[in-house]
């Protein structure tokens, strides 16, 4: 029979690989989707079939009660808060692996088994890397659903402290792994490791957790890969290391998109320096009414919208849904262009948008739109700041220097809607407002349109 | 299973891995990280492997209960919330 569970892993584990590539395109999407359940399913009835398996009444009843909160969860959570249901089950998964990881040493210690070294190694890996990132999601967590500060928390030699501590937990492994019979060292090394999760994660600003979310995926796949090893199982092996993988390329997405490196993103308490920077000098600028913006969208031939996490805020998708069909109805074009960090998490904001059913066929990644802001007659600004900032492009003195950005300030008229002029995240001043074909629109994202669309009779059977 | 299969293993599924996901349209990100989410709760086997053994110590089966539960808390709602979110990628055509 251990065989048998063995041929039903490398079926499971080609589904997992055919269920990523699926992902590739919306219309395959789907069947991503089951061949994931079917491997999953796959892998579990191997496992039971091929092990002598005890202590029944403790695995199904971790099974009902984990498919009782799942279920729930998969179906209230609104879209906007995907990114904190993602954390929380990076947290689950990690603390899955890392507790596997302290079960098993406990029990190799108890039977008096020696481990052979690689196998300790793998170990350690998985609850260092399992506990820490554990408490590390669930700050991430917190911070996104707002319970926690956004901005950076710091203090003094904060890089300081977060090293030593690391190095005291790396230390303390290197000595488990030579004399696993210290057993009084384990619960230590995973106190630090928890406690290192938690400092890892707090010095990171509201603006950089679409990269840390990136960066937790990779590390509890890795985990996930690390007790593959220590238990010798080479489904788990392929399955940590696809999920690794995949957190690894995302957030080099997310930190190309703001020009930052990794050590910046973990290390650079980003947003926290530069609020100093803002100029204080007013400049001119031109504000316009709900009806200038209606006359003006209406007379456009080709309108791009750039969303930003504003527009999730302000509940306003549906609102621009409407707007979207009205214009299209009128023969106007309109598409929407994308900025790889909109949202809370990589991707957030085409799932936001093809919430409210706007067609994925009409939003536009950064490179795929940019070339054609030239050719626009109006780009419509609804909740993003940064991404649209021309500074980035020209001023080699501003933080963002460097970070690629939509090309907005091309397009031949740019309204932008907006609560204030207060700067955004990163608290830099915007020159895109104060440019000549720039039109401020005061308000509320979800109001404001909605006055556009007042502005804007629906015509029949244009 | 010795280390260097293991290693090798693990070295084409990251290499596998990088190849998939770089293809993978930014449109679907955010799914795309539930399910992978989902996948690597395939944890759940070593969790089950810990909880059944026979003579499995109170400690291991406290620990593995947690782990199990987890991990399934994170395999069911992980691809169940992907499909919702695919549900609703829709083409134009497509439309009423």
């Amino acid at each position: 029979m251990e065989h048998l569970g063995n041929y039903i892993y490398i079926v499971s584990a080609g589904l997992f690989i055919l269920s990523l590539k699926w992902m590739n395109s919306p219309a395959t999407a789907r069947r991503s989707v089951f061949a994931g359940e079917t491997g999953m399913l796959l892998a579990i009835v191997g496992t039971l079939l091929s092990h002598h398996i005890f202590n029944w009444e403790w695995i199904l009843g971790a099974f009902f009660i984990g498919s009782a909160v799942g279920v729930p969860i998969a179906y209230i959570m609104p879209m906007t808060a995907v990114p904190q249901r993602t954390a929380m089950s990076h947290a689950c998964g990690a603390l899955a692996a890392a507790l596997v990881g302290t079960a098993e040493f406990y029990r190799a210690n108890q039977s008096h088994e020696i481990l052979p070294t690689f196998v300790m190694v793998a170990l350690v890996l998985e609850t260092l890397l399992g506990f820490l990132t554990f408490t590390g999601s669930l700050m991430a967590m917190g911070k996104l659903q707002e319970v926690l500060p956004q901005r950076p928390i710091t203090y003094r030699n904060q890089n300081a402290v977060n090293f030593t501590l690391f190095a005291i937990a790396a230390g303390l492994g290197i000595r488990l792994i030579l004399v696993p019979t210290d057993v009084w060292i384990f619960p230590i090394f995973v106190g630090l490791a928890l406690v290192f999760g938690v400092l890892l994660i707090i010095p990171i600003g509201g603006a950089d957790m679409p990269t840390v979310i990136a960066l937790l995926n990779s590390y509890a796949g890795l985990s996930a890969c690390a007790m593959g090893f220590a238990l010798g199982n080479s489904l788990l092996i392929v399955a940590g290391a696809l999920d690794g993988s995949s957190g690894l390329i995302l957030s080099i997405i997310m930190c190309k998109a703001m020009n930052r490196s990794f050590t910046n993103v973990l290390f650079g308490a980003f947003g926290q320096i530069q609020t100093s920077h803002a100029q204080a000098q007013q400049r001119p600028y031109r504000s316009a009414s709900a009806e200038e913006a209606a006359s003006i969208l209406e007379a456009a031939g080709s309108v791009i919208i750039v969303p930003g996490y504003g527009l999730a805020v302000a509940q306003a998708q549906h609102k621009i849904r409407e707007l979207y069909d009205n214009l299209m109805r009128r023969g106007i074009d309109v598409k929407f262009a994308i900025h790889p960090v909109a949202g809370r998490m990589p991707g957030h904001m085409n799932v936001l948008l093809a919430e409210a059913d706007i067609p994925y066929d009409r939003l536009f990644a950064m490179e795929d739109i940019n070339g054609e802001f030239a050719q626009c007659d109006v780009a419509l600004v609804i909740g993003a700041n940064d991404v649209t900032n021309p500074a980035a492009r020209t001023d080699k003195s501003s933080p963002i220097y460097g970070m690629p950005i939509l090309d907005v300030d091309k397009a031949h008229t740019v309204m932008v809607i907006k609560r204030s002029m207060n700067p955004g995240f990163a608290g830099i001043d915007n020159d895109l407002y104060y440019m000549d074909k720039t039109l401020m629109l005061f308000g509320d994202a979800k109001a404001f349109v909605s006055e556009i669309l007042k502005e804007l009779p629906a015509k029949v059977g244009v | 299973m010795d280390l260097s299969t293991g290693l090798f293993i693990f070295m084409l599924a990251t290499f596998l891995g990088l190849e998939i996901i770089r293809k993978v349209s930014p449109l679907l990100h955010t799914p795309l990280m539930s399910l992978t989410n989902a996948i690597s709760a395939i944890s759940v086997v070593g969790a089950i492997l810990i909880t059944g053994a026979q003579g499995a110590t109170m400690l291991s089966k406290v620990l593995g209960f947690i782990a199990i539960t987890a991990a399934v808390t994170n395999i069911v709602s992980g691809f169940l919330i992907t499909d919702r979110m695919l549900k609703m990628f829709k083409k134009r055509e497509a439309r009423k």
